[in-house]
């Protein structure tokens, strides 16, 4: 991998920091008006996900990750492995549950995820930012309510928990922001 | 196409009125404002400057000249100091290769003055004066730089091993770098950047004088204690403001910095910089006894403005230029 000099330091960038893979979050140059300049960096490690300070000399370089993001379909998990597919190449994946992070509780069956590879491994999976879910438990909750209240807990088919408005029943499809991890709206049904 | 300005124009507005209000100060105190070149045959040799460099082509120079676009113009208006101006001030635009960032454009404007007569102490004191002229801010904060080190960050910066400073860096996460540099001043202002600066001046202008010998930069060396420089610096809500001395004028100390500079740069990696002959001959001649300071005025318009970020207060930065 080519290494990057902390010109070329952005948001973004992928470079090795104590052997593990990081993402640059923010770069800041700082230089005394008669001193030696560097770049405070705060990065985050992609596998553990702790995000840390770290200062370089302005001019040294750092070696980059090789890191890429793709989407592959999710096929299935076989209670170890959570298996996705390149759509085009047909190739498959495997992710154990440390690259899952917690993630697996929004996959849906043929449903494209952001599989990032480090050195062609999977390190992490991130679903699509919305995912539309059965709701397969909930309190029947009372009529007239309205999303005004506080809601209540709701279990979609996938095993993910979120609060719901308490108009919402079991059968009814949600929409959810993955992200946040809260109900955005109903989903007609056809 | 982004061609539109970085800043806005209540800032472009703001901006002026402070330059009017700097001009208003000195005419009231009678300091004369000065214009010196921004192109000239040579630079500084500070082993942690980068000078751009651009070349004339024309009469007398057929076969080119190189001009190092002048990153402060220090050396100038001392030579217009050795020639009798008296107390002088300039408003105008510096350059520096290498530095961008939240507080750097490689671009910038600054104001610089000198007063004959004045040591570090009573220039200090006018510095104060005018950032209170302009910012309106309460009084300044003033302290030593051993004794910031020793309120902020528990060591003596005039005393200690690089290894205390070292392992002092290792305790706040900063391990890696320290490990890597012996240079004690790199260590000591990278404790300073760090530690202390985020401590001092947050409600009012703080000064800190008397730097270590070795980063006396043109200041003299102080009499009552050669361990420091009668060198200041300015720092107000984390943004280094402005740099003083009170300036050395002994040609021959002048010349051994250059030198020394020189040897630095060398063992760095970095080119030499051929030594200002003009100014070195300027001294020689005689430079009265005389404070100076510059102080970046983009930085003061943030401070004014309350923008976080040099180019919010520039027309242009240099990826709009």
């Amino acid at each position: 991998m080519a290494n990057f000099s902390t010109n070329e330091f952005k948001s973004g960038l992928k470079i090795m920091v104590d052997d593990e893979p990081c993402s640059i979050l923010e770069n800041e140059y700082v230089k005394p008006g008669k001193g030696q300049a560097f770049n405070r960096v705060k990065i985050r490690k992609l596998i553990s996900g702790k995000v840390l300070e770290k200062t370089f000399r302005s001019g040294d370089s750092a070696e980059g990750a090789d890191v890429m993001e793709t989407e592959l379909d999710y096929l299935y998990n076989d209670g170890e492995f959570w298996h996705f597919m390149d759509a085009k190449t047909f190739e498959q994946i495997a992710a154990d549950e440390k690259a899952m992070g917690g993630n697996e509780k929004w996959l849906v069956e043929n449903t494209p995820c952001t599989v990032m590879l480090w050195n062609g491994n999977p390190i992490s999976v991130l679903p699509p930012k919305f995912v539309e879910l059965e709701v397969v438990e909930t309190d029947p909750g009372l009529k007239g309510d309205t999303a005004g209240t506080g809601g209540k807990p709701a279990t979609l088919s996938t095993g993910a928990v979120v609060r719901v408005p308490l108009f919402v029943q079991i059968g009814e499809i949600v929409k959810v922001d993955t992200r946040s991890e809260e109900y955005v709206s109903r989903v007609q049904q056809k | 196409m982004m061609w539109q300005p970085c800043a806005d124009m209540a800032t472009l507005k703001k901006r002026a009125e402070i330059l009017n209000g700097i001009r208003r100060f000195f005419a009231e105190r009678d300091v004369l404002e000065v214009e010196t070149p921004v192109m000239s045959q040579a630079t500084v040799t500070d082993v942690h400057l980068a000078s751009f460099v651009t070349e004339f082509v024309g009469p007398g120079h057929a076969k080119g000249v190189k001009l190092y676009l002048q990153t402060s113009p220090e050396f100038a208006m001392k030579r217009l100091l050795c020639a009798g101006s008296g107390c002088i001030y300039q408003i105008g635009k510096a350059f520096r290769n290498e530095e961008a960032g939240r507080f750097h454009n490689p671009e910038f404007t600054m104001l610089e003055w000198y007063r004959v007569g004045f040591d570090h102490v009573a220039l200090m004191h006018e510095v104060e004066a005018l950032l209170k002229a302009i910012l309106e801010c309460g009084d300044a904060q003033y302290i030593s730089y051993q004794q910031a080190f020793i309120d902020h960050a528990g060591v003596d910066p005039l005393e200690c091993e690089p290894a205390a400073l070292k392992s002092l860096l290792q305790a706040c996460g900063m391990g890696d770098i320290a490990a890597m540099e012996d240079d004690r001043d790199i260590l000591l202002q990278l404790i300073f950047s760090e530690l202390i600066e985020p401590q001092i001046g947050q409600d009012s202008p703080c000064f800190v004088y008397h730097f270590p010998a070795a980063q006396a930069a043109l200041a003299k060396i102080s009499q009552a204690d050669p361990r420091v420089a009668e060198r200041f610096e300015v720092y107000f809500k984390g943004i280094e403001l402005a740099n003083g001395f009170h300036e050395l004028n002994d040609a021959a100390e002048q010349q051994a910095r250059f030198e020394l500079d020189n040897q630095k740069r060398r063992a760095s990696g970095r080119a030499e910089n051929g030594i200002d002959s003009r100014f070195v001959a300027a001294l020689h001649s005689g430079m009265p006894d005389c404070a100076g300071v510059a102080l970046g005025i983009d930085r003061l318009v943030m401070l004014a403005t309350g923008h976080d970020s040099i180019e919010k207060v520039m027309t242009f930065n240099v990826e709009r230029a």
